[in-house]
């Protein structure tokens, strides 16, 4: 008799992919441009990084909205005692008008259909326990959140069935790639319950186009489905088109609602992983009830919910907000693309996200997954980059690299810039690019960054 | 095929009970003692919020924790950032340090075997997903934390079978009453990966007294299951027999770096100890790398926030404040715990001897009209309706004697303790003269109950010392 369950020995958990061998790279050698200049620099890390200096300036200038500075604390025990499921009403009530502003106005949301969740970690696992049985299955587009396997099948014992798209239509989702998806799962008797969906897309960067969004609703709403949109991104879009939200495109089809579930986060937009902000938003009242109720298992911190509640109510903040944190992922993003291009390497066209999708097919020694990992190693070891490979999001196609651009300062993504242009120019001067040659080119390169103090992410 | 899972339309959540139905009827009427001192006075919830001064003046010293700061400096952005599931390491090390604290230091605990989880909701959880296959059983002695129905089994397809314990000898574990346990998960084709337990227990307000321990050790190395010991109130243990914890056992018996060593696996949360339910803190302390290996993934799904870790890695650091601390809310607790105690006393209720916890097990029995849970159900029905005290009664901890209730007397203020145990004096005295002027006979004829219940709803309306409605 196994002494420890099934679950607990087996690796459901994911951690043994190559996303999590060049993090183990970075852990063991972490850039720093004063201390450790010849140091891996984190591009697998999708922070954003940009606007913390607006959060920290609401902070200061408003002790209250903390509950244990002397402005504060007389609702110290109040809050430090409320863990009801159901949320502090200010909390929800500042999250929904968020989400709200978070898509241009253009559709509101109800604070009573907001369900925390322990980060959006927390909240797609929460609503597969809502809206499927151990075995049934739900089809996933790739590339997609390599995370994805643990957080909607470990302990659920939910199927994911992959959707591949490929460039030859820039990763579209068809409605013909989930027609066939879904028809194969059913001739291998597997019981398909939902689509999930991350839109702005991890790791593409890009907006789903209204069009694409509507005939994914009528998908599955033709086949009684659920569709789940991981909306994490929604307010990283710095370039047009605008992010469109399922729940603007619902608001114009006739469709059944108790099949949509958004899930949301407040880590990428706000920058705030630390602070394990989940919510699942379901138009379902049956899910909301029961997601409640399991939303037990992971309750934000009333301590951070306070604060939240506090800094999110004010419109004039969040506005302001907004507006820089897009300009900023704005700029960022140019930056580094155009830096690349550049240097002949061309990446997905995108609006949004904390990340791009970099074509490096040219490079590759051989078109095959063995390839890619050939290649992915040189850079995580000798070009000294953590970039995550395009198998480790179920890519299909090999060459693709996931870039993250905000988790880090100017000056270091020029460092990052500096090494990628030596190791193409030194790749295309030779079959065989000698370690040496390529540390030297790359250490000179380092040396032309900053001196400027890089923080660490480590703690 | 059903739209929803199976988890999502079951009631397995538990919370059609009794339980939250009082809560429910509170949160209807909740008593105020100035906007509405008629209402229901909330007796059924665990809280410790006798020591907030404490945290409230220790925070006033300490700004810095407040405002994200160390040693006057921003550190703001690395809280922000920090979601590494291994945890703030200062917050772990200042965990142990006052987890061993409370077991008065006879027991250390080691960082690297710690696992942070959103409360100890999470971390029972999470320990079923790591022990426990869906189908497979843990024994649970009764009674229980209601809570535990949907912690352990929900989402995890995890059993409970419950080991019955009795008033007989104080409702302590006996060898007996585990084998029984056994017997019945075997007829029920259970496979039994473990046992958990809650001491301090919840909803006794005991702690396990040195025998069971022992006795549970022995069935575990014995039967090769593991043991989970939810230590959630190791903190409120206010007078002798002091607090025991299982890790004091195993290392009297010598057990480090045998089999049984890596089976057993500490709850810890600050809800209780610290009075902070909100903040979401809970532990999963076990000495078996695996399963915190397995369990620190696991808390991906369920993180304690950063700046929670932070605030209260300072605060526990703090030796001088943890040291006050702990011995003075033993002290509000033992001063409570006698108040509640004698206010029952002089409604001629008596309770179980306790020692700890937030809440005492109190013996209504004899006020039952007979001695079945319908009967249950009817008394805590007149004292949630009639009396408006939100009480528990005891068959949502699923024990197995009628007429046991648990009564929390921490989350409450002193006036409005002594209130509570006025309108349940009131009520005892109308009812007890009724119960005397009946004969004997456990059944009375139709029409005279109904004339007599109706007659002492009347009374005990009437003599309600907060006026009428």
């Amino acid at each position: 008799m196994g002494i420890l369950s099934k679950i607990a020995t087996n690796n459901g958990h994911g951690e043994d992919s190559a996303y999590f061998d060049g993090w183990k790279a970075f852990d063991r050698n972490p850039f720093h441009p004063t201390q450790n200049p010849g140091g891996v620099i984190q591009l697998g890390l999708a922070e954003n990084q940009l606007c913390f200096d607006l959060i920290k300036d609401w902070i200061t200038k408003n002790p209250y909205a903390s509950i244990c500075t002397a402005e504060g604390v007389e609702v110290f025990k109040d809050i430090a005692i409320f863990q009801d499921y159901h949320g502090l009403p200010e909390f929800r009530q500042a999250v929904a008008k968020f989400m709200g502003k978070g898509r241009g106005g253009r559709v509101t949301f109800d604070p009573d259909r907001i369900v925390m969740g322990g980060g959006a970690t927390g909240a797609n696992e929460l609503i597969m326990f809502c809206l499927a049985n151990p075995g049934d299955a739900f089809l996933v587009p790739s590339p997609y959140y390599a995370a994805f396997d643990r957080d909607l099948s470990w302990r659920t014992g939910v199927q994911i069935v992959p959707v591949h798209c490929d460039i030859s239509n820039n990763f579209k989702i068809t409605r013909e790639a989930l027609e066939a998806a879904y028809e194969r799962a059913q001739e291998a008797s597997i019981n398909i319950k939902g689509l999930i969906i991350t839109n702005p897309s991890n790791p593409l960067g890009t907006t789903l186009d209204r069009d694409t969004l509507k005939s994914l609703v009528s998908f599955i709403n033709d086949k009684n489905i659920h569709l789940v949109c991981d909306e994490i991104y929604a307010a990283t879009v710095f370039s047009s088109p605008k992010f469109t939200s399922v729940a603007e495109v619902i608001q114009e089809m006739d469709c059944n609602r108790d099949l949509i579930h958004i899930i949301y986060s407040l880590s990428k937009d706000m920058g705030l992983p630390g602070f394990r902000v989940g919510i699942v938003y379901s138009f379902n009242d049956t899910v909301v009830n029961c997601g409640r109720k399991m939303s037990s298992f992971g309750l934000v911190s009333s301590q951070t919910q306070y604060l939240l509640a506090s800094m999110l109510s004010d419109d004039e903040f969040v506005d302001n907000f907004l507006v820089e944190t897009s300009k900023r992922l704005a700029k960022r993003h140019h930056n580094f693309t155009k830096g690349l291009e550049q240097v002949g390497i061309n990446c997905l066209k995108s609006n949004a996200g904390l990340f791009f999708w970099m074509d490096l097919r040219h490079l590759l020694k051989e078109k095959t997954l063995e390839g890619e990992i050939a290649l992915w190693r040189t850079i995580v070891n000798d070009v000294k980059l953590n970039v995550s490979p395009g198998s480790s999001f179920q890519c299909t196609e090999p060459g693709w690299f996931r870039v993250c651009f905000a988790n880090m300062d100017d000056d270091t993504l020029q460092v990052a810039l500096n090494r990628i242009a030596a190791f193409v120019q030194q790749d295309k001067e030779s079959e065989k690019p000698t370690k040496k040659r390529c540390s030297r080119i790359f250490a000179s390169a380092s040396h032309r960054g900053s001196t400027n103090k890089v923080s660490c992410r480590r703690t | 095929m059903g739209l929803l899972s199976g988890k999502a339309t079951c009631n397995t959540h538990g919370q059609d009970s009794s339980y939250f139905l009082g809560w429910q009827e509170y949160e209807k009427n909740p008593y105020d003692e100035v906007q509405n001192p008629t209402g229901i006075i909330q007796m059924g919830l665990a809280e410790n919020q006798l020591s907030f001064d404490l945290l409230e003046s220790w925070l006033a010293r300490n700004p810095d924790a407040a405002g994200f700061k160390r040693d006057g400096q921003s550190i703001f952005r690395e809280l922000a950032l920090f979601q590494d599931y291994h945890g703030l390491p200062a917050f772990k090390k200042a965990l142990v340090e006052f987890m061993s604290e409370i077991r008065g230091n006879k027991v250390t605990f080691d960082t690297s075997k710690i696992v942070l989880t959103a409360g100890a909701t999470s971390a029972n959880e999470t320990l079923m997903f790591c022990l426990a296959e869906p189908g497979e059983a843990f024994l649970l002695p009764t009674p229980y934390y209601p809570g535990f129905d949907r912690d352990l089994k929900w989402r995890t397809g995890v059993e409970i079978v419950p080991i019955q314990c009795t008033s007989l000898n104080g409702f302590q574990i006996t060898e007996t009453a585990i084998e029984e346990a056994y017997q019945l998960a075997q007829k029920r084709h259970l496979k039994v990966k473990g046992v958990l337990v809650t001491n301090p227990s919840n909803p006794l307000g005991t702690t396990m007294s040195r025998n069971e321990l022992n006795l549970l050790v022995n069935i575990i190395t014995e039967k090769n299951i593991h043991l989970i010991s939810d230590e959630i109130y190791s903190g409120t243990v206010f007078s002798s027999p002091g607090f025991v914890s299982i890790m004091e056992i195993l290392k009297d018996r010598n057990c480090e770096n045998t089999q049984v060593w890596n089976r057993v696996h500490i709850v810890y949360s600050l809800s209780k100890d610290l009075g902070l339910p909100g903040f979401r803190v809970g532990a999963i302390y076990s000495n078996d790398d695996m399963v915190v290996a397995a369990a620190t993934k696991m808390s991906s799904f369920g993180l304690v926030s950063s700046q929670t870790q932070y605030l209260l890695s300072a605060l526990l650091s703090d030796k001088k404040f943890t040291q006050n601390y702990i011995s003075e809310n033993k002290k509000r607790l033992k001063q409570r715990h006698r108040k509640l105690v004698s206010g029952l006393e002089k409604a001629g209720i008596s309770c179980l001897k306790s020692n700890a916890g937030l809440f005492c097990w109190v013996d209504m029995r004899h006020l039952l009209r007979s001695n079945t849970f319908e009967a249950e159900m009817e008394l805590w029905k007149k004292i949630v309706y009639d009396v408006k005290l939100n009480i528990s009664p005891g068959s949502s901890c699923h024990c197995t004697e009628p007429g046991w209730f648990r009564v929390c007397f921490a989350n409450m203020s002193e006036d409005t303790l002594k209130l509570s145990m006025q309108r349940l004096k009131a009520f005892v005295d109308s009812i007890t003269t009724t119960l005397h002027n009946q004969s004997n006979h456990q059944s009375i004829k139709n029409s005279r109950r109904r004339s007599l219940t109706k007659w002492v709803f009347r009374l005990s309306f009437d003599d309600r010392v907060t006026g009428e409605r």
